[in-house]
């Protein structure tokens, strides 16, 4: 969808609503969607499409683990690193993630494909050690398992999940 | 010997996916829903719920009859219920759980819920690590709005209620009750004053109730099977109903396990779970999510519900139990936890904001060979000074903690002692990691410039 048609369709949605900062986070994650990241035009954006300052705007796209106020990779690893996964030794997979990759937590890899952040819990503690890769489960990985994921995501095509 | 106890939420339960709606009705389900809207006073749904003792199963065990008296009658305007699903914490998953195995018990727990309290609207706040939950929960509420069960004059009882999927963008607080009302009103969810008030005025101003999932689920159950049935369900005197327990942990069967409340620790751990991995001990658990304390062996015949729990000055939390064993670090995996909720402390107020950090900077010199013996005072004066923050997270947080203190003194006395872990490898906080590329060091202070969890 092109930029102005997308703007005006949640313009148009967000206007329709009783209460439309209900919206504020559906058209953060929409903008997120368009521009890869929450960069400042897709900030002033928001801010127009939702009758909200840019600060009230920064307090949100800063505080929550899936919106990105800086460029990101086109997939997403996030690696939990609750108790339960840290006792079957998450942390050596988190370093293994981040040497394989040569990035630190929080980074991007340099061809633009990955992008490695430490996660709160997951929910998937009866299978860990765990991580979502898009938004998508992982359990049970091993330096192995994520070697393997890591060659297929180079390769795949698949649509992003709409929170990655 | 007690008699074998049939799952009642999760009876429908199958290994291939949620149970379809044609299913859940051919089952009984919405029977419930059937023989009340319009049949029964809203009063007397209340009633029965008071009755049956049914207590929040989100962590705070407060009945949830005593919550919906709350909500003020005859209020002109909507009211709300909000089913909060938005479980973070480390060693919990039940909630997803029975959402992905039977969403129409949640959404006639919900009905139930919303019918006694009188609200018209309801909101099924998702994180998003759950995102296929939302799109699940999306799909299965059409499909009940279609069959007549949602929307306006359900069932031609003149009763109005509609519910809808609201994705949040994650974070722990969320799943603060007063947090979450801010968070669906595009605010930065900062708790708010919470407790009964909410129940007056929550969401926009309105009258509502935020139960948790599990606590909902078992409304069809009680409508239709009466209080007693409910609690007799219990193997406590005092506690009623069934429970979701998770377990995690190096357990031989790590999973989601519906018992009756009461159960005891020990027969969840090793009878259902499977006991222990080969070669295992069991060193602790934690009951009930990271936000309860260490539990040492010595407690595992405690029954598994709020009040033998409180009796022994525990909390029953969630109900989610992370398993410890003897090699495991119990410095480092509280100095991961206490990480962990000071990553996710709203900022709020100073005790939580300043506080937690501080903790998790004395745990990781004990865990990295720098303790001293003042720091173990110190840590329990901090950990006791977290009662005094703006919400439940903080003490929370400190639970564990004190835990470690209470029970495992003697572990953290042998970080000090011998200048070094005592299980050798030094425990990493999650945080911690270097700015620039190249072998990942750790230390205790949190990035600011460019390299955290959120970018
Ligand atoms: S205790 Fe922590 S999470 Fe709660 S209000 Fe204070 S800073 Fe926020």
């Amino acid at each position: 969808m092109q930029l102005e048609e997308l703007k005006n369709k949640l313009q148009q949605e967000v206007s329709k609503a009783e209460f439309p900062r209900e919206h504020a986070i559906d058209v953060l994650y929409a903008l997120q969607n368009h521009y890869g990241y929450l960069c400042d035009e897709a900030m002033a954006d928001a801010s127009w499409i939702l009758g909200m300052t840019l600060l009230e705007l920064e307090e949100l796209a800063t505080f929550y683990d899936f919106l990105y106020r800086r460029p990101v990779g086109r997939h997403i690893l996030h690696v939990c690193d609750g108790v339960v996964c840290w006792m079957y030794h998450q942390y050596s997979l988190l370093d293994h993630l981040c040497r394989k990759l040569g990035v630190g937590p929080g980074q991007t890899t340099e061809d633009g494909l990955f992008t490695v952040l430490p996660a709160g819990c997951v929910g998937n503690c009866h299978q860990a050690p765990a991580m979502l890769v898009n938004g998508r489960f992982y359990g049970g990985l091993t330096p192995e398992k994520i070697d393997t994921i890591l060659d297929d995501l180079r390769v795949s095509h698949e649509e992003l999940a709409v929170c990655r | 010997m007690n008699a074998p106890f049939s799952p009642i939420l999760l009876r429908n339960r199958r290994p291939d996916g949620p149970v379809p709606f044609d299913e859940y009705r051919a089952n009984g389900g919405y029977e419930a829903l059937l023989a009340t809207v319009g049949k029964r006073d809203p009063g007397e749904v209340q009633a029965m719920v008071l009755e049956a003792n049914l207590r929040g199963r989100g962590g705070a065990g407060f009945p949830a009859g005593r919550k919906w008296q709350s909500v003020p009658k005859g209020h002109k305007g909507p009211k709300f219920v909000l089913p909060n699903t938005d479980e973070m914490e480390p060693g919990s998953f039940k909630d997803r759980i029975l959402v992905g195995a039977d969403p129409h018990m949640v959404i006639e727990g919900v009905l139930l819920c919303a019918y006694a309290v009188g609200a018209e609207h309801g909101i099924f706040f998702v994180r998003p690590s759950y995102e296929m939950d939302a799109e699940l929960m999306e799909r299965e509420l059409e499909i009940a709005r279609s069959a007549g069960f949602l929307g306006r004059n359900i069932l031609g009882s003149g009763f109005d209620f509609d519910m809808v999927v609201h994705r949040s963008a994650g974070r722990y607080i969320c799943g603060e009750a007063s947090a979450q009302i801010n968070a669906i009103s595009g605010l930065r969810p900062n708790p708010r004053k919470g407790g009964p008030r909410m129940a007056v005025s929550g969401l926009w101003g309105r009258p509502t109730v935020v139960n948790n999932v599990e606590t909902l689920a078992c409304l069809p159950g009680i409508v239709q099977n009466g209080p007693q049935w409910f609690k007799n369900l219990a193997r406590t005197p005092t506690g009623s109903g069934s429970k979701l327990y998770s377990v995690c942990g190096p357990v031989a069967r790590p999973e989601c396990y519906e018992l009756p409340m009461g159960t005891p620790l020990r027969e969840i751990l090793f009878e259902h779970a499977g006991g222990m991995l080969p070669g295992r001990t069991f060193k602790a658990c934690l009951p009930g999510g990271a936000s309860t304390s260490f539990l040492p062996a010595r407690h595992l015949d405690v029954p598994m519900d709020f009040d033998a729990l409180k009796a022994i000055g525990q909390r029953l939390g969630t109900g989610c139990i992370i398993v410890f064993d003897e090699e495991t670090c119990l410095v480092g995996a509280t100095l991961n936890m206490i990480d962990f909720f000071a990553r996710e402390s709203c900022g709020w107020c100073t005790p939580c904001r300043e506080g937690l950090p501080f903790i998790r900077n004395i745990l990781y010199q004990i865990e990295s060979g720098q303790g001293r013996e003042e720091h173990i005072g110190m840590l329990r004066q901090m950990g006791h000074h977290m009662r005094h923050a703006y919400c439940a997270l903080a003490p929370g947080a400190a639970a564990p903690l004190l835990g470690l203190l209470d029970f495992f003194e003697d572990e953290v006395r042998e970080h000090i002692r011998h200048r070094s872990c005592p299980f050798g490898a030094v425990a990493p906080t999650p945080r911690g990691k270097p700015c620039a590329p190249g072998p990942v060091t750790f230390g205790p202070t949190p990035c600011r410039e460019g390299l955290s969890c959120r970018i």
